[in-house]
């Protein structure tokens, strides 16, 4: 337990509450019980409770899988455990970053930290105008304290310590009258501590600025496509509840190449050593187009919104005849990528095709080794030896009834599965029973962009590095006081006493006041070798 | 000399520090056994014990452990009086061997810190990049940043110098782990990782888990002293241990000094995720477990200033912290797959 010197104010700067420690009985009054909870809410203990609870609610949300980034993991776990899965879903286990219980419990410390900080920030703004304390009575009490006689007289001792403390940058009192002088420094430890705090408050509004107002989806682009940033063209969009879906900067681009490299060869054969999409941007409609070169960690920017590659996969190009020879499709596909080798999996559906409507199920393998266990497997993920592997199905495609269909998914329900067929570009295979053909024309690659526009972000990173700076002030800086009394005595002469207080965490205040006494006893020298 | 070599020195010099902290363990151990206290434990016990009287009322005990100040202190001060201290008896020639094994403990340790250093360097030569990519790296830099705290600790305040047992022994066991179950042989870097904040972020998180070690052995101590100060029970672990007092302050001032760079760390990770992937936060895994390490050491910060959380209970929450941070390196990467899949580990 700190304290227990003669000095009442007390020092301890790094308590984040103006509330009394001692428990007080709530008055009966409504306005009484108001003010109770109020206290109750913005005390340090409460403010410890809710740090703790946060940080063990936000443990589920790295336990279970959460919808917010990957909606399939959820299904899947929900189909995995039938009896618990629901029961966990219901009390919001699978967003818990979005829950009421988990908002609930950072409001409440946000409330609780502001009753805190706003009250703290005017009494700092008060004892930033107001003297340093007056000295106590006896200095000798306190853990740092030096004495000595000189024969200088008490005004010429209190200018020079005066002088010396100034010139550290102490704030410093001299009060004439009773001998003594007060002097304050590391006021600096406080603002920074209310910094870090009105930071994070700050922090919290660019967040939900960002959740609010910004927008975000992903886009896939095959090699030569072209993009356009409005809303329709996402394959999917998030978007805050307040941003305007059709004010988006009107930019867009066209993939001229998109080219990955892969080590090739030892310890780690396949793995991912490039990727480099090139493209022609047009910051707007009428601007002039120019080339951008995207990577990994270096995104396209336009007006405040950036475009990340953040996956890439393969799109064979196929064109489909139906059975009275039109070309009823001729585009790359993209497909999903399954492995590290790139063995992709994909669908061609084709409900224009006549007599029937045609699907493909399919796998591309980049570079294709038939297993004689495993079937078709890819040994690397480059498009060495390219093979495309697929099984065919006639039928009703179900598109018609207007059900939203994933296009990486054929739902085979209503279809007949006929044929399948190994083909590597170039290949026609002619479908059985007169239905047409089909051929691998080549393959392309595409790349999967996200594209995001953030307004809080700016306002979270200044709050951020203010936060960081009050920190470290909290943190780094002392504070500490120094007294000098000088008090004439018989003979002319004056018996100096210099006293120093600073918080326990605090060091270096030994030095400081050796610094001093030198300083002094450089301006007032030492009567005789009987010091006090 | 190509990477091949590099990366086979590299090795050599990992094997040559575990080596030499295998035999400062012993040392240190034998230090232990030997004799009742060294000359370092006499010289800090006979400046401590006046001082630590007088700042009973809320002052500092920091002065303690810096030789420097206390020679600059008038000497006339009482405070600066050393009090009557009694020490147990112990033969000289006892006595002369424990330093002896404590000085061999800590020069084994400083080249256990040189050799782990070259190591690490000639791994990043190998790798042709920042030598933390992955949990393999991460471990060896983490361990080097581990026992040169410790060094910087033990030259600042030799009463410190018994953590050396406890400090070494995390260090050998993460270096262990590391060489067993971790390693990955030297390659380039995935282009995701592939960023100058991957040395930033990665680097604030090694001295961050570096210090947060430290932190947590010297609060072990400080618990184990309390405990044996409060039952008045005397052995030869206690006499050497600075007092309870003290090493509360230790813990409290390691991390205190890496709060602030963990905050960063986080920091620099966020703005890195911008950059990469469009999104600064985005509850992954890892980045979910430091916020809530984050959170616990800001509630060790709180109740540091709040009556009646002080002392034992700080403790256990600072462990409780740790306990996270640890668990957010070894349990995140091992259990949960995420954005932050580098450490080269299958998952399951």
């Amino acid at each position: 337990v700190s304290g227990g010197t003669e000095v009442t104010e007390p020092l301890d700067t790094t308590t984040l509450s103006t509330q009394p420690e001692l428990p007080r009985l709530p008055s009966l009054t409504f306005g009484g019980w108001l003010r109770w909870a109020w206290r109750q809410l913005t005390s340090m203990r409460t403010a410890l409770v809710l740090l703790f609870l946060l940080a063990l609610a936000a443990v589920p949300g790295s336990v279970f899988p959460q919808r917010a980034t990957s909606t399939a993991d959820v299904t899947a776990y929900l189909a995995e455990h039938r009896g618990i899965g629901p029961l966990l879903d219901r009390i919001g286990m699978f967003d818990v970053f979005g829950s009421a219980w988990f908002a609930a419990i950072y409001i409440l410390l946000f409330v609780s930290l502001t009753g805190c900080v706003v009250p703290r920030s005017l009494q700092h703004a008060r004892v930033l105008r107001s003297r340093p304390p007056a000295a106590p009575r006896n200095l000798d009490r306190l853990p740092e304290h030096r004495a000595y006689v000189s024969s200088a007289p008490p005004p010429v001792l209190l200018d020079a310590a005066a002088s010396a403390l100034r010139r550290r940058r102490w704030r410093v009192d001299v009060s004439a009258a009773d001998g003594t002088l007060s002097a304050e420094k590391g006021y600096l430890r406080e603002t920074g501590n209310l910094l870090f705090h009105l930071a994070l408050i700050v922090l919290l509004a660019g967040i939900a600025v960002g959740a609010l107002f910004g927008t975000h989806g992903t886009v896939i682009v095959v090699e030569g496509g072209a993009f356009a940033n409005t809303v329709q063209r996402y394959d999917s969009y998030g978007g805050g509840r307040l941003a305007g879906t059709d004010s988006l900067p009107p930019f867009s681009f066209t993939l001229d190449s998109f080219a990955a490299t892969y080590q090739r060869g030892g310890p780690q054969d396949s793995a991912p050593r490039s990727f480099t999409a090139r493209l022609t941007v047009r910051d707007e409609p009428s601007a002039p187009p120019h080339p951008v070169t995207v990577q990994v960690n270096d995104p396209l920017v336009v007006d405040g919104t950036k475009a990340f590659l953040i996956g890439h996969g393969y799109a064979p190009h196929v064109t489909v005849r139906d059975g009275q020879g039109r070309v009823v499709l001729s585009s790359a596909v993209p497909f999903l990528p399954r492995d590290s080798k790139f063995l992709s999996q994909g669908v061609v559906k084709v409900p224009d095709a006549r007599p029937t409507q045609l699907g493909f199920r399919a796998l591309f393998l980049p570079t294709a080794r038939m297993d004689p266990v495993l079937g078709g497997q890819s040994t690397f993920p480059a498009a060495d030896n390219p093979e495309l592997l697929l099984t065919l199905f006639t039928g009703d495609l179900g598109l018609d009834d207007g059900t939203p269909q994933s296009v990486y998914l054929l739902d085979s329900s209503r279809m007949s599965q006929v044929s399948d067929q190994v083909m590597r570009p170039g290949d026609t295979w002619t479908l059985p029973g007169g239905l047409g053909s089909i051929t691998f024309d080549g393959v392309r690659q595409f790349a999967t962009f996200s594209i995001a526009h953030d307004p809080g972000q700016v306002p979270a990173l200044t709050a951020a590095l203010a936060a960081l700076a009050g920190l470290m002030l909290s943190l780094f800086v002392r504070r500490r006081r120094i007294w000098v009394r000088a008090a004439g005595e018989a003979g002319g002469r004056t018996l100096v006493a210099v006293g120093g207080l600073a918080r326990a965490e605090a060091g270096g205040l030994t030095a400081e006041v050796d610094d001093l006494l030198e300083r002094l006893r450089a301006v007032a020298p030492a009567s005789d070798e009987e010091s006090a | 000399v190509n990477q091949q070599s590099w990366a086979q020195l590299s090795n050599g010099f990992v094997y040559g520090a575990m080596t030499a902290l295998a035999l400062a363990m012993f040392a240190y151990a034998a230090e232990l056994a030997f004799g009742t206290r060294s000359r370092v434990g006499r010289t800090v016990a006979a400046q401590q014990p006046g001082r630590a009287q007088v700042l009973v009322g809320g002052g500092s005990t920091d002065n303690a452990g810096s030789a420097g100040s206390a020679g600059t202190t008038d000497p006339d001060d009482p405070a600066d009086i050393p009090p009557t201290v009694t020490f147990p008896e112990a033969s000289p020639e006892r006595q002369r061997r424990a330093d002896q094994y404590g000085g061999i403990g800590l020069s084994l340790t400083v080249a256990a810190t040189g050799l782990l250093l070259l190591g690490i360097v000639c791994r990043g030569f190998a790798a042709g990049r920042a030598p933390w990519g992955n949990m393999y790296e991460f471990s060896c830099a983490s361990a080097f940043v581990v026992l040169s705290v410790f060094l910087v600790v033990a030259w600042r305040r030799p009463a410190l110098r018994y953590l050396g047992l406890f400090v070494v022994v995390p260090a050998l066991l993460t270096l262990g782990l590391a060489v067993a179950v971790l390693y990955v042989p030297a390659g380039p870097l995935v282009p995701a990782l592939r960023s100058y904040w991957l040395v930033i972020h990665v680097a604030a998180a090694i001295v961050s888990g570096a210090v947060f070690t430290v932190g947590g052995v010297v609060t072990v101590l400080y618990l184990v002293q309390d405990h044996w100060e409060r039952r008045g029970a005397v052995n030869a672990l206690s006499r050497r241990l600075p007092p309870s007092e003290q090493l509360d302050q230790s813990a409290y001032r390691l991390f205190a000094f890496v709060f602030p760079l963990w905050t960063f760390a986080i920091m620099a990770g966020a703005i890195w995720a911008e950059n990469a992937w469009g999104k600064y936060w985005s509850w992954d895994p890892k980045e979910t477990w430091a916020l809530v390490t984050w959170l616990v050491f800001a509630c060790y910060l709180h109740a540091r200033a709040t009556a009646g959380w002080k002392g034992r209970r700080a403790a256990y929450i600072a462990l409780a912290g740790l306990s996270c941070f640890v668990f957010n390196y070894f349990g995140v990467n091992i259990w949960f797959s995420g954005l932050h899949s580098y450490g080269g580990l299958p998952h399951s």
